[in-house]
């Protein structure tokens, strides 16, 4: 016990005495956390519309009108002809374009139906998807509107006509902010835990330090607990300053309770700090232990489901993500914080990273071997 | 000119000898295209619904059929009750629950209306609208199967053609992106990191005394990098095209020369790191937290840049990322030539040129 007391002392001291490590440890994720969540806002709007009306009926006046007052569409340019509205997109100027072919007024009045045509730049899949349908939907609405118009209306609407209401529970304001912080702040607290554990041992190893430390009478368990401990403390600290950001910022108050974030964070942080101890004790170098502590942290903040959904994962994927302790986290967090799930609702997300805690750590005492190669 | 090449090789002699990292730089690009690239997709489907039948007659199965048939819904259970429903959303089963009323059919056909409620767990708000919008038009397609006879009159069709992806695939906008990423973080912490390993080892003075200018030295360590990155970019474009799907349009030759160039910015961001990092984990921190964020974020393959703040906006014009995002699709999805990307080139030409003359302005030629 006395021994692992002057480790931490040892490890403290090495920490703070870094003014530039401090600095970077506490300020770049809070001005991370202050600056991405604004930056992060996926919702679709402001669909750029582009114009080639060739009718220049009152009717096509009307429906461009409609379309605009929708709020999804911004009429950004009315092009001549349909190549030049092509353009347009090709310079991203514009995400789609309507085209009102000639006599459309007339044909609709003559023959009784006519086409409006709509191309839409789908690189972005989802936002092609959507806007697609938002402007169908708009066309659809007129149609009727012409018809209720045009034809004298039956007393009562002899269709059946089902009625749909939605509601957003959870977060009714749509507001993208409320999901994405409590993410964010998951992937800063891992990013800062794991790499600096990563670096730690390997550091050791390149400065020659660690020469002395196998040579003193220190217990392998002492000397992993001994590096994980300051880090692991260190990680709470900013986990609690970005939650104070959170509720003092974005104001967003959890709707469980704090309790089960710590319960969760304090698991989660000793197997993401086992993780990196372990890769440390692989590397031989820093460069080595920071390019692979870096690429297995970039896949698990890529594959986490902050970004994207999980279920929309291919099936292999999907599995690879079972492995993955940040995807575990992010879910406990934005339940937590959005849907007030208590700690009976994340008891299998509890013990899974209790597995990924045991197993991280214990690989890691095992393979640190005081016979240095 | 000789003895430039002699350094370029020392460095290729460091990249060589330490085969463990040469497979990470080599590997690591190629794992994570295969990986981004088709898991990291915005597309929605697979959703998990749960039911809340209270009618229980045909249309309502008829309806529940139709939406678990689609690929959109992924139907798990039906709940009882309300709380059920909450209680199913808490441990994050599900992402929408479809309620329908009593007497739903009945009410249907006598009284010509009737009600669903579409229940979505707005807290990922985008996945939320998606799946009403869906939901809804699955049902409203029930309804106009209900109303089939009916020939009505002043019919306007909507004829909508959807460019370069018709089958609006998401690895169309996601695989440039990804390529962005990958190429600037591989590049930056290469070069960064071998860079401050000679300061940090105290090698660099050895360097710094030898005949060949200071700042020419730096350039010298990079050169062999940049061959690796050209091996990268290689790998990452057959990839694309033969695992992921997706194909290159325009010109290759105008892609790899783009590529290059973006290859030599982010090379150049590492030298400035390098300048201002004195030890390894000082620059790889630079790297990693400085560039990896605002990469995913600024480049606009993540989220849209047009929702974003207008000072945000501004920043993402100086991600370099930005602007060969913007470039790589233009290419390689839209097929556009070189009249389409030449202010995107010249961004990325001068942003090279700034980071370089910064770094040579401050290259500091004594060591402390």
């Amino acid at each position: 016990m006395r021994m692992l007391k002057f480790l931490l002392q040892k490890e403290l001291l090495q920490i703070f005495r870094d003014a530039g490590i401090i600095r970077i440890l506490f300020i770049m994720p809070m001005v991370q956390l202050l600056i991405l969540p604004l930056a992060a806002d996926y919702e679709i709007k402001n669909i750029n519309l582009g114009v080639v009306d060739q009718d220049h009926s009152e009717y096509s006046r009307k429906l461009v009108n409609k379309i605009v007052s929708s709020g999804y569409f911004k009429l950004k340019e009315y092009s001549p002809s349909f190549n030049q509205g092509l353009k347009a997109i090709e310079s991203d100027k514009t995400d789609l374009i309507l085209e009102i072919p000639t006599h459309f007024d007339r044909d609709l009045v003559n023959e009784n139906k006519a086409t409006l045509f709509v191309a839409v730049d789908a690189i972005n899949g989802v936002k092609a998807g959507l806007g697609g349908a938002y402007i169908q939907q708009i066309i659809q609405d007129d149609n009727q509107d012409v018809r209720d118009e045009w034809i004298q209306a039956p007393r009562y609407n002899p269709q059946p006509n089902i009625d749909i209401v939605s509601s957003d529970w959870y977060n009714p304001n749509m507001n993208y902010k409320v999901f994405m912080v409590p993410g964010i702040l998951v992937m800063l607290v891992t990013m800062i835990g794991s790499s600096f554990a990563a670096n730690n041992i390997v550091r050791e190893k390149e400065m020659g330090t660690i020469e002395q430390i196998n040579v003193s009478p220190i217990q392998k368990y002492q000397f992993i607990l001994g590096k994980l401990i300051p880090f692991w403390l260190l990680a709470i600290a900013i986990l609690t300053v970005g939650l104070i950001i959170a509720r003092l910022v974005y104001g967003i108050v959890p709707m469980g309770s704090y309790f089960t974030i710590y319960v969760f964070a304090g698991i989660y942080l000793i197997a993401i700090l086992g993780l990196g101890l372990l890769l440390s004790t692989y590397a031989q170098t820093q460069q080595q232990s920071m390019l692979v502590s870096f690429f297995i942290i970039m896949i698990f903040n890529l594959m986490s489901g902050l970004y994207t959904p999980i279920e929309s994962m291919p099936v292999w994927a999907q599995w690879i993500t079972i492995f993955n302790p940040v995807a575990y986290f992010i879910e406990v967090m934005r339940m937590v914080m959005l849907k007030g799930s208590g700690l009976s609702d994340i008891w299998p997300q509890i013990v899974a990273i209790m597995g990924f805690a045991a197993f991280f750590n214990g690989w890691a005492i095992l393979n640190y071997s005081k016979r240095s190669v | 000119m000789k003895q430039f090449l002699i350094f370029v090789k020392i460095e290729w002699f460091h990249i060589w000898r330490d085969r463990r990292t040469l497979f990470i730089l080599i590997c690591m690009p190629i794992v994570q295209i295969i990986l981004y690239g088709f898991a990291l997709t915005n597309e929605v489907k697979n959703s998990n619904v749960a039911i809340f039948d209270q009618s229980r007659d045909v249309s309502t199965m008829q309806i529940s059929n139709e939406i678990a048939a689609s690929r959109y819904f992924n139907l798990v259970k039906n709940v009882y009750s309300y709380n059920d429903i909450a209680a199913t959303f808490r441990k994050g089963k599900i992402r929408m629950a479809i309620v329908f009323p009593q007497n739903f059919r009945y009410d249907l056909l006598h009284s010509n209306h009737a009600q669903i409620q579409l229940i979505a767990d707005a807290s990922d708000p985008n996945t939320a609208n998606t799946l009403t919008s869906y939901a809804s038009v699955i049902i409203n397609d029930y309804q106009q199967s209900l109303n089939q006879n009916d020939d009505l009159p002043y019919t306007i069709n909507t004829q909508v053609r959807m460019l370069y992806n018709p089958e609006l695939k998401g690895a169309y906008g996601f695989v440039p992106g990804v390529m962005a990423l990958v190429l600037m973080l591989v590049c930056t912490m290469m070069t960064s990191i071998s860079i401050v390993k000679e300061k940090e080892m105290g090698t660099m003075e050895v360097l710094l005394v030898s005949p060949l200018k200071p700042f020419s030295i730096v350039i010298a360590k990079t050169v062999p990098y940049l061959f690796v990155s050209l091996l990268n970019i290689i790998c990452i474009l057959l990839l694309s095209v033969y695992v992921l799907d997706v194909p290159i349009v325009g010109s290759i030759l105008l892609l790899m020369l783009e590529s290059t160039l973006f290859t030599v910015t982010s090379l150049s961001v590492g030298i400035l790191i390098s300048n201002f990092a004195e030890t390894q984990q000082t620059a790889m921190f630079a790297a990693m937290m400085g560039l990896f964020l605002p990469t995913l974020l600024f480049s606009g393959f993540l989220f849209p840049l047009e929702n974003m703040p207008v000072p945000l906006q501004v920043i993402a014009n100086i991600v370099p990322s930005k602007w060969y995002y913007i470039i790589v699709k233009n290419i390689m999805i839209k097929g556009l030539g070189f009249e389409s990307v030449w202010r995107e080139t010249i961004i990325l030409a001068g942003m090279t040129s700034a980071l370089l003359g910064v770094s040579i302005y401050k290259f500091k030629i004594r060591l402390a």
